[in-house]
C-alpha cells in the first residue's frame, strides 16, 4: 500500500467517522504519525532522569563559568593572605584556604570557566576537523578515501594524552601562532590534534551509508554541486550522532586539559585551573587533603554532566533502542 | 585466514612508520638545545659540541634524520639517550613493570566487570541492574587523574591498606595502581556483557535450551554466556593494547617506574630518542592487539570468515 493510499484510507475513517454521526475528532488524525527524529527524541529526553542531572549540572556550571563572582561569594581567588595557609573548610569559607591563603572557593569556582571554554573550543576544532575530512573520505571514496582512512588510523593509534603532551611540549618553542602560547588556545588545539579520529570515522560511515541513495541521485540529476549535495543532503543525516559524540567528548576533553595541565604542560600559573590545583595540592595531600579534594569533586560532576547528557542524547535519538 | 593475516600485518607497516614519522617530526622541532643543557654550568667547546650535533644528527634536515632512524632500527639501534644510554635497554627495563600494571589491571578488568555484567543482564532492570548502571556512569565520568587520587588518599594514606606509591612490595603494589587504570575499561566491560546477555537471554537458541527441560544454570552457563562473551573477550583483548600505551597518569600518580613514567620523562627532559622509540612501541602494540583481536573474533565466532 502506497503513502497515498494509506493517506486516503484515513481520510475515509474520519469522514465515516462523522457521517455515522459520532462526534468528530478534535485532532487531525493524518498529522499524529509526523513526528520528527527531534520531537521524538524530545519525548524520550523528557523521561530520562539521567538527562534533567545533566542538564542541570550543565547549566549550573555554565552559570558558574559565565558569572563566577556570584558563586564565590564575593570573595576574589587573587585576594590571599599567607596568614590564613591551607585553613580548613568553615562556614565563612566553604572551601577554605590554599597554601598561599586564597580563598579555594573562588578559585574552584573561578576554574570552571577555563576548563568550559578549552573543552567546547577543543570539540569545535575536533567536529571541524572530523567533519571535513570524514566528509571529503566518504563522499569521494577510492584512493583519497584510503588514504585518509590511512592518516586516520595513524592518528588513533596515539593516545590521546601521549599526542598532546608531546605537541604542548614542543608548542612554545615554535613559532605556529596559537600553539606556542601555552594559554588555553594552545591545549585546545593540541586536544583537537590527537583528538577528531572518531568524528571521522562517524562523518564517514554515515556519509558512505547515504550517498547511493536515490534522492542524493536526484539533487545530482537537478545539476547541484558536489558541495551543495554534501552540506544539504548528506552531512544532515550525521548531525544525530555527531551530536551526541560532541556533547561526551566536551567531558572527556575536560578531563584531558585537567591530566595535561597535571602532567605540567598544559595551563601555566597563573592561570587558574582546575589541573593546577590539584597538581599543587599533592604534595600537600597528608595536610591539606581539601586541596585535592574539591576541585577534584567539581572536575568529576563536570564530566559526569557532559557523559549524562550524551548518554541520555543517545538513547532518544537511536529509535533502535527504545522499548 | 593466512592471507588476511598477511594482509594485515603489511597494512600495519605505513601506519607504524607515519606514527613514528609524526612522533619525529614532533619532537625535531624541540629546539632547546639539549647539548647545552647537558653540559651544564661550564661551556662546551665549539668542537665538543659540533661532534656531539653530528653524533646524535641534529643538523641534518627532517627527513634524512627520519631515514637514519629508520635505518638504524633494521638491525634494532633506536638510538640513544643523552647520557650515551640506548633507549632499547631502557625499554627493556621498563616494559616488565608496565606489562606487570596491565597484567593486573586486565584481570580486575575482567573479574569484575564480567561478574557485574552477568549479574546484571540475567536480570534486566532489577536491583542490581540499576546498581550496576548507576555506579558505571560514576566510573566512567569520573577521571582516571581524580580516581587515582582519591583511591591514594582513601586506601592508602587513610585506610593504609595499600602501598602509596612505588613497587617496593612486588605484586600487592601493583593492586591499586591496577585497579585505577582498569576503572574505566572495568565498567565498559560490566555494561557490553549486561547488553550482551540481556540481548542473548530472548534468543531463539536460548528458548529451545529452556523448552528442553535444562535447568537455569545451563542455560545461563553453556548457552548464553558462551556467545554473550565473543564481544566482551574482544573488547578486552583490545584493551590490552591500549593499556599498555595509555598508563602515563597512573604511572606518574602512583610512581610506577614504566614505560608511561618513562616517556613522561622523556617529553619533559627533550629525549627524543626515547620519546620515538617508546612511542613507536605503543603504538606497535596497539595495531598488534586490535589485530589478534580481529582474528580471534572469527575463531570464536564461525560465522564470520574473512577469506
Amino acid at each position: 500500500m502506497t503513502d497515498q493510499q494509506q493517506e486516503d484510507l484515513r481520510h475515509d475513517l474520519v469522514e465515516a467517522g462523522t457521517t455515522t454521526g459520532l462526534a468528530a475528532p478534535s485532532v487531525d488524525v493524518t498529522s499524529d504519525r509526523q513526528n520528527s527524529l527531534w520531537s521524538d527524541a524530545w519525548a524520550q529526553l523528557r523521561r530520562n532522569p539521567l538527562f534533567w542531572i545533566g542538564a542541570f549540572l550543565g547549566v549550573f556550571f555554565l552559570v558558574m563559568a559565565l558569572a563566577p563572582s556570584v558563586f564565590a561569594r564575593g570573595a576574589d581567588p587573587r585576594a590571599c593572605a599567607l596568614t590564613n595557609s591551607k585553613l580548613p573548610p568553615s562556614s565563612a569559607h566553604w572551601m577554605g584556604f590554599d597554601q598561599q591563603g586564597c580563598d579555594y572557593l573562588a578559585n574552584v569556582v573561578y576554574g570552571a570557566r577555563t576548563s568550559l571554554t578549552i573543552g567546547v573550543l577543543s570539540v569545535i576544532g575536533v567536529l571541524v576537523l572530523g567533519v571535513i575530512v570524514g566528509a571529503i573520505a566518504g563522499y569521494y571514496g577510492g584512493f583519497t578515501d584510503s588514504l585518509l582512512a590511512r592518516i586516520t588510523d595513524i592518528f588513533f593509534a596515539l593516545p590521546l594524552i601521549l599526542g598532546a603532551l608531546i605537541l604542548l611540549r614542543v608548542g612554545p618553542s615554535t613559532n605556529i601562532p596559537i600553539l606556542n602560547t601555552r594559554g588555553p588556545g594552545a591545549v585546545a588545539v593540541a586536544l583537537a590534534a590527537f583528538g577528531w579520529m572518531t568524528a571521522m570515522r562517524l562523518v564517514r560511515s554515515q556519509v558512505i551509508a547515504v550517498k547511493s541513495s536515490d534522492y542524493v541521485a536526484a539533487a545530482r540529476a537537478m545539476g547541484a554541486s558536489n558541495l551543495r549535495i554534501l552540506t544539504r543532503h548528506i552531512l544532515p543525516n550525521a548531525v544525530a550522532p555527531v551530536l551526541v559524540f560532541a556533547t561526551i567528548t566536551v567531558g572527556v576533553l575536560i578531563a584531558a586539559e585537567a591530566t595535561l595541565t597535571y602532567l605540567g604542560v598544559g595551563l601555566q600559573r597563573p592561570a587558574i585551573s582546575w589541573g593546577l590545583q590539584i597538581s599543587s595540592g599533592q604534595s600537600l595531600l597528608r595536610t591539606a587533603p581539601h586541596l585535592v579534594l574539591f576541585p577534584s569533586i567539581i572536575l568529576s560532576l563536570t564530566v559526569m554532566a557532559f557523559i549524562m547528557l550524551g548518554d541520555a542524547l543517545r538513547d532518544a535519538l537511536d529509535p533502535r533502542q527504545r522499548s | 585466514m593466512g592471507r588476511y593475516v598477511a594482509r594485515r600485518l603489511l597494512l600495519t607497516i605505513p601506519v607504524l612508520i607515519g606514527a613514528s614519522f609524526l612522533i619525529f617530526a614532533m619532537v625535531y622541532a624541540l629546539p632547546g638545545d639539549p647539548i647545552r643543557a647537558l653540559a651544564g654550568d661550564r661551556p662546551l667547546s665549539a668542537a665538543v659540541e659540533a661532534q656531539l650535533k653530528a653524533q646524535f644528527h641534529l643538523n641534518d634536515p627532517l627527513l634524512v634524520q627520519y631515514g637514519k632512524y629508520v635505518g638504524n632500527l633494521t638491525h634494532l639501534d633506536l638510538g640513544t639517550d643523552f647520557h650515551q644510554r640506548p633507549v632499547l635497554e631502557i625499554i627493556t627495563n621498563r616494559l616488565p613493570v608496565t606489562a606487570k600494571l596491565t597484567l593486573v589491571a586486565v584481570l580486575l578488568e575482567a573479574a569484575i566487570g564480567l561478574t557485574a555484567g552477568v549479574l546484571a543482564g540475567i536480570r534486566r532492570n532489577g536491583y542490581f541492574d540499576n546498581v550496576v548502571l548507576v555506579s558505571t556512569t560514576l566510573i566512567i565520568s569520573i577521571p582516571i587523574l581524580v580516581l587515582a587520587f582519591v583511591s591514594q588518599y582513601v586506601f592508602g594514606l587513610k585506610f593504609g591498606w595499600f602501598p602509596i606509591a612505588g613497587i617496593q612490595q612486588g605484586w600487592y603494589s601493583y593492586l591499586l595502581p591496577g585497579l585505577v587504570l582498569a576503572s574505566g575499561s572495568l565498567a565498559y566491560v560490566a555494561r557490553l556483557t549486561r547488553t550482551s546477555i540481556a540481548e542473548n537471554m530472548r534468543a531463539d537458541y536460548v528458548r529451545t535450551a529452556r523448552a528442553k527441560g535444562l535447568p537455569n544454570r545451563t542455560v545461563i552457563i553453556r548457552h548464553t554466556l558462551r556467545n554473550s562473551l565473543i564481544p566482551v573477550i574482544t573488547f578486552i583483548g583490545a584493551d590490552v593494547g591500549a593499556l599498555l600505551g595509555g598508563a602515563i597518569v597512573t604511572e606518574a600518580v602512583f610512581n610506577i617506574p614504566g614505560i608511561g613514567r618513562a616517556v613522561f620523562d622523556a617529553v619533559r627532559g627533550q629525549e627524543g630518542a626515547v620519546v620515538v622509540g617508546i612511542v613507536t612501541l605503543m603504538v606497535f602494540f596497539f595495531i598488534f592487539f586490535n589485530l589478534v583481536v580481529d582474528v580471534l573474533y572469527a575463531v570464536l565466532d564461525p560465522r564470520i570468515r574473512y577469506d
